[in-house]
């Protein structure tokens, strides 16, 4: 499966820039700043779980508890810079492994999914539960968005065990 | 040396081996085994941080930790199961590495942070729970924990890089 030309001379491109290549020179760097990057989605699938738990349990004309509720949402979008940032980096460090990678677009793919859920759960959630969301949708909500955090782990991980298909 | 001989013998039984040679299941494992890790570092940080008085200040201690404990130690249970068969796989490289020695260590520290918590201010949780700041033994373990917690992860990560530099 022949890539784009223009998507390797873009790899071959970033591999030669100054950032790029001190990253792949120093090698401690980027292990340091995935572990950044996995500290960052413990705090995601922390507050996801937290969030989706209490949404689930939550009976259904109740909130579910403001204050609480809007901590754990800060805990996602506050990691999500952190995750874009590190995630930059590590493309720059070694750009085909994952801009040529099937598995990493799947990621891409369901990040944009699970941003897009949590969206609509928070503002659901600001809509006063009797003329708001049903406790269904609600509940359908918080199982999807917690599914694709959980599936954009595993596609992260995966990325190092399929180079290409 | 007798420990070297009982890890060789551990990496040649079945399950080890299994691990080690399919190359399906080593992936799913460590995925899981990431997933599980990080259940635990995110839930264990909401409390932590509560302990420090930092988030959730309305809300007593003793409501987050009932919230936080038993899903942690889920979590730490599935990553207990998939670190060791993660281990096994690979038993006498991983014992002999200082990143996997230093992880080790740190955890068996956390669990010690945790018993005197649990002895200590974590006894009379119900005097401090609502408390504008928590006393500063709780704060002591909230800080010991993030700080070991994210140890254990850095480590974790350059068990990996060491063994193989083609694996990241």
């Amino acid at each position: 499966m022949k890539n784009p030309g223009s998507l390797d001379s873009f790899c071959d491109w970033l591999k030669e820039t100054r950032v790029s290549v001190l990253l792949q020179t120093v090698e401690w760097i980027i292990p340091a700043v995935q572990t950044v990057h996995i500290l960052a989605i413990a705090a995601v699938v922390g507050g996801a779980l937290a969030l989706s738990l209490r949404l689930l349990r939550a009976k259904n004309r109740e909130e579910p508890g403001d204050p609480v509720v809007s901590t754990l949402f800060a805990m996602i979008w506050g990691a999500l810079p952190v995750l874009l940032v590190t995630g930059a980096l590590l493309i720059t460090a070694e750009p085909a492994r994952d801009l040529e990678n099937p598995v990493f677009a799947l990621k891409m793919g369901l990040l944009v999914l699970a941003i897009a859920a949590t969206l609509v759960q928070q503002a659901s959630l600001r809509r006063p539960s009797r003329k708001g969301t049903p406790g269904g949708i609600r509940r359908a909500l918080a199982v999807a968005s917690l599914a694709l955090w959980v599936a954009i782990v595993f596609a992260g991980r995966m990325i190092a065990y399929v180079q290409s298909l | 040396m007798p420990v070297d001989t009982w890890l060789s013998r551990l990496e040649d039984t079945s399950i080890a081996t299994a691990v080690r040679e399919n190359s399906v299941l080593f992936p799913w494992i460590e995925c899981l085994h990431v997933l599980a890790l990080a259940t635990v570092v995110g839930s264990i940080a909401m409390l932590d941080l509560r302990l420090l008085g930092w988030v959730q200040r309305s809300r007593p201690a003793t409501q987050v930790v009932a919230e936080v404990v038993p899903r942690v130690w889920l979590a730490f249970a599935v990553a207990a199961v998939t670190g060791s068969l993660l281990f096994s796989s690979n038993a006498v490289t991983y014992a002999h590495n200082d990143f996997f020695r230093a992880k080790l260590v740190f955890l068996a520290l956390l669990g010690v942070n945790t018993a005197l918590f649990s002895r200590g201010p974590g006894r009379r949780i119900g005097d401090w729970d609502t408390a504008l700041r928590p006393p500063v033994g709780a704060r002591t373990a909230g800080v010991i924990s993030l700080t070991l917690w994210i140890a254990v992860t850095l480590c974790g990560r350059f068990v990996g890089f060491i063994r193989v530099s083609l694996i990241h």
